[in-house]
């Protein structure tokens, strides 16, 4: 046999494998079960897969900022303890997810090296500062109470493995959104100025929240495709509409107004209409305008760095033990 | 060079064990250097609201599996051996504690 009918047999073989492949993943997303990482799988799935899993994760890396700022000057020891929690999780929430998208073929360092350098994108909240105590409220009602919404879907994606990893996440971010929502409560039963203090995060924090759920559908082209692949559920636009459903009631419980002035109830549709968001603010601050957008990036690096020696002496005392076993394992292996 | 030896650390798949009585489940995977910091490390990650009263961990490249194409061939065996289920044998209805 000539080599290249050699090459010609192993490409068809490699064809109709793919083809088998495309039909059993195929016949698995329209079963609306799930795909494991050893599977199957087109390309341009796990490319996006990749890209969305450790863009999540590197929200939550980047997310413990703007909290975990205030976690020296909380008013209290029960809130300091409270929030170092919140801030803890969320790091735990990088990780489960960072464990997911490596299952996808990408390593770790791979991913952490696209973070420092600029090149992946992250949650553009995070690029907020919080200002206030209050904002930590805001934060936690708003922003993880937006990201339940996102994420409680995300549950039962077609990637397993992501799948797990958003089961666990949203166990943890009940307790985040509740300890906001009190935050904001407290201060809203408060003194005038702790009233107008809550009012003005919720005022800040309100839009760009809105915002978390991403641009509008028209102008989302890779939805539709994470929808066929059951990566996504719900649209863009359909989760923002929940979320704003959810939250004008939560704000009555307040006693805090949401500031938007064409915010009402819609009896003919059964839900509330709201105004048009700020989309050139959103599109600057991903680009990098945001008001923190390089400040999160130089603390992100800082701490990198800053861990270095840690990591270094834990890779050397492994490998120094690792050693010694061997030396033990070889003398005895030379006594005997 | 502080990134090489962060890239070496190896992956480590953890089971927790829920309560007493219980199996070790896989709750998830971690980097670590070694096994003492993997378990601390998941003592952190996968256990900070009593989801375990024992961990264990072991070096994710020390897992054999079967192969996922393989699925049919390796798992033929029970189809079509259904009287091995309690459910094939249906004359008894009716009688009790059978
Ligand atoms: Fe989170
Ligand atoms: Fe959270």
């Amino acid at each position: 046999m000539s080599t290249t009918s050699q090459h010609s047999d192993a490409a068809v073989a490699d064809i109709e494998a793919e083809r088998a492949g495309q039909q059993r993943f195929d016949e698995i997303i329209a079963a609306d079960s799930r795909i494991e990482p050893r599977d199957w799988m087109p390309a341009g799935y796990r490319k996006t897969l990749v890209r969305q899993i450790s863009q999540h994760a590197h929200s939550e890396i980047i997310g413990m900022q703007p909290e975990a700022n205030w976690i020296t000057r909380a008013p209290s020891l029960k809130r300091k303890m409270i929030l170092m929690a919140k801030v803890q999780d969320e790091a735990g929430h990088g990780l489960y997810l960072y464990s997911a998208a490596e299952t996808l073929g990408t390593s770790r360092e791979e991913m952490v090296q696209q973070l420092l350098s600029g090149k992946a994108k992250y949650s553009s909240i995070f690029n907020y500062p919080a200002r206030s105590w209050a904002d930590v409220g805001a934060i936690g009602w708003l922003v993880d109470g937006a990201a339940i919404q996102n994420q409680v879907p995300l549950c039962r994606a077609s990637y397993a493995p992501y799948g797990r990893a958003m089961v666990r996440v949203c166990k943890e971010e009940s307790f985040h959104q509740r300890q906001g929502w009190e935050i904001l409560l407290e201060l809203s039963n408060g003194t005038p100025e702790q009233k107008q203090m809550a009012q003005d995060a919720v005022n800040r924090f309100y839009g760009p929240a809105l915002q978390m759920f991403g641009p509008p559908d028209d102008d989302s082209p890779n939805s539709q495709q994470s929808m066929a692949w059951n990566i996504k559920r719900f649209s863009n636009d359909e989760l923002r509409q929940r979320f704003v459903d959810m939250i004008v009631p939560q704000a009555e419980a307040l006693g805090l107004t949401l500031p938007d002035p064409d915010l009402k109830w819609n009896e003919e549709r059964g839900h509330y209409d709201f105004g048009e968001l700020d989309w050139d603010e959103f599109m600057s601050v991903i680009k990098g305008n945001g008001p923190c957008n390089v400040q999160r990036m130089q603390h992100r690096r800082e701490a990198h760095e800053n861990g270095a020696w840690v990591r270094e002496a834990a890779a050397a005392y492994a490998e120094k033990q690792a050693r010694r076993q061997q030396d033990a394992a070889d003398a005895h292996l030379i006594g005997a | 060079m502080t990134e090489s030896l962060n890239a070496s650390w190896p992956l480590w798949e953890v089971f927790v064990r829920s309560s007493r009585g219980l199996s070790h489940v896989h709750a998830g995977s971690l980097h670590a250097p070694d096994a003492t910091m993997a378990l601390r490390n998941a003592r952190d990650l996968y256990t900070r609201r009593n989801e375990g009263t024992s961990v264990w961990v072991m070096p994710s490249d020390s897992i054999s599996s079967s192969d996922p194409d393989s699925k049919g061939g390796f798992f033929e065996s029970p189809q079509g051996k259904d009287f091995r289920h309690a459910t094939y044998y249906t004359k008894s209805e009716g009688v009790k504690h059978l």
